[in-house]
């Protein structure tokens, strides 16, 4: 008698977990891989970087199982709307454009600023020859400034074209630029203004799927509130970064 | 890896190349060769097979066969290899999945394409959304490996039936003068005899398959490629324990001599199996080894 309770407790058992495993959907998290510290892969093969830990503490307090998936700058909105993934979370600025397009979460990281490095403190990046990557508010930026516009697909060629001068100035967002600078040794500066643009970086989702839009939300609401995405913001981005 | 590689900025050169060369990310960049060579191992066979049904149905003397044989082979060579690469495969795969869910939720009312969103009930996506990760992945590289068969199916669709055709007529004459059908006379002599005629050809097309292989990096699989830019690129020492300049040119190097090589040892295979099939035949080839041997 004893040992058909326990059997039929074990079987109930795994039948409900059976059965929580199949209405678990796993929500695949998009990111590029390659834009440090927001994202990057690190020396072990992972997917790393703020939006790496940002990403799982949602997911733990929204209750959700999620896995990351790498995808090209280039393809990843046409790769989230055809449903290869669930979100984008690859410091994605808000636009109207983007969002004309695919749904945003609230922002979680402040509208920042872009800014320009050059090889040299004289470099012209007014009216001379700026690199940016492709598909960013950085590219629409020069695009419509006096400068000529040179495209790359990822971000580290952008910063190449800068070392071997085909470019005379790089565009991008300031943090991502920063310890490139730094580690330089002097090969690059920053020159020219500091440009704030955009509304900020949010989660890619797609239009249609505003119940995990909302759980999202409420997640980054909450990790607002507490402030530990301020300490998460701190921790990558170093004292005096915007928080909120 | 190594016991020694705890802190590597104190490391002197060697060992930290030890190290660096070892850690798990470049693990990953020596996954992905076997990657490519597991494409071309699948992909040669299935496309050679592709080719040979499109060979086939291209001379068949039923009109309507003959003619798909004829538009797969002209379509397909016809439009551009990355025009192809990136709208098929998209477009397969949300075949494979309309297919699926008209089939699995047949009470789904909402439109499945809802603006850019593409959309089918979860049971019908391809993967599951609930499967793993290199579910995923094996799945991209099954698609990636039919398109470049159909691909290169219609480039040796082509060559087979060129070296079909080549076959001497007096051959398949001499064939059905013994009575053999012609199933028989296809099988037994056409068959044994076209490939000499066709191996410069399809000798060509895996030079150029190998070649291809990068597309792979296109179609969102991480292949060699796309490791060797990834780990190429700077790294801060913020970021990474080996923190290095823009070493880019050094992978891609490494890269081409990998395909260097690979190429080389197809050449050299190659022209054995020439050598085999020339055996015996009514050829300038076949007729030189005989004079050799006599």
């Amino acid at each position: 008698m004893k040992k058909l309770i326990l059997g039929t407790a074990a079987l109930a058992l795994t039948a409900s977990m059976a059965f929580a495993g199949g209405h678990a959907k796993t929500v695949r998290m998009g990111t590029e891989g390659a834009y440090p510290p927001y994202n990057f892969i690190n020396d072990k093969g992972e997917v790393d970087g703020f939006e790496r830990e940002l990403g799982d503490e949602l997911c733990r307090r929204a209750e959700l199982t999620c896995e990351w998936v790498k995808n090209d700058w280039d393809s990843i909105i046409p790769n989230l709307v055809s449903g290869n993934y669930d979100t984008i979370i690859a410091g994605m600025s808000i636009t109207a454009e983007r969002d004309e397009v695919i749904d945003f979460t609230q922002d979680y990281f402040p509208p920042t600023s872009s800014a320009y490095v050059g090889a040299a403190d004289g470099a012209n990046w007014e009216t001379g020859v700026v690199s940016a990557q492709t598909n960013t508010i950085q590219a629409g930026h020069i695009a419509s400034s006096g400068a000529t516009l040179v495209e790359f697909a990822t971000p580290e060629e952008t910063v190449a074209a800068v070392r071997n001068g085909e470019a005379d100035a790089v565009f991008a967002d300031r943090d991502y630029l920063v310890p490139l600078v730094e580690e330089s040794g002097g090969a690059l500066v920053f020159i020219g203004p500091e440009v704030p643009l955009g509304g900020g970086v949010g989660m890619g989702l797609r239009e249609s799927d505003t119940e995990l839009r909302d759980k999202f939300d409420a997640a980054i609401t909450a990790m607002k509130g507490d402030g530990s995405l301020n300490a998460l913001l701190i921790k990558w981005f170093g004292e005096g970064t915007q928080t909120y | 890896m190594f016991a020694f590689c705890e802190d590597p900025s104190v490391l002197d050169t060697l060992s930290w190349f030890a190290c660096y060369l070892t850690n798990g990310v470049h693990m990953l960049f020596y996954a992905s060769f076997l990657k490519v060579l597991l494409l071309l191992a699948i992909t040669a066979p299935v496309a050679l097979a592709f080719g040979f049904a499109g060979a086939m149905a291209a001379r068949s003397r039923l009109a309507p066969v003959s003619l798909l044989g004829k538009t797969y082979i002209a379509v397909v060579r016809g439009v551009p290899d990355i025009a192809f690469f990136l709208f098929f495969v998209i477009a397969l795969d949300q075949a494979f999945e309309y297919a699926r869910h008209r089939i699995l939720c047949p009470d789904w009312t909402d439109p499945i394409r809802q603006g850019a969103d593409f959309i089918v009930c979860q049971q019908a996506k391809l993967p599951l959304g609930t499967a793993p990760q290199w579910v995923h992945q094996t799945y991209a590289f099954f698609i990636a490996v039919i398109t470049f068969s159909i691909v290169f199916g219609a480039f040796a669709a082509n060559v087979l039936y060129g070296g079909m055709r080549a076959v001497p007529r007096a051959q398949l004459e001499t064939a059905e003068a013994y009575g053999m059908s012609p199933r028989q006379t296809f099988w037994r002599i056409l068959v044994p005899q076209m490939w000499v005629y066709a191996l410069p050809g399809l000798s060509n097309l895996w030079m150029v398959l190998i070649k291809a292989t990068p597309l792979l990096f296109l179609l969102g699989i991480e292949d060699i490629v796309y490791w060797a830019r990834e780990l190429g690129g700077t790294k801060t020492s913020r970021f990474s324990d080996y923190p290095h300049g823009d070493w880019r040119m050094w992978y891609f190097l490494a890269l081409l001599i990998f395909y260097l090589a690979m190429t080389k040892v197809s050449e050299v295979s190659l022209e054995r199996l020439m050598r085999r099939l020339s055996h015996g035949q009514a050829t300038t080839g076949g007729e030189a080894q005989r004079r050799a041997a006599a």
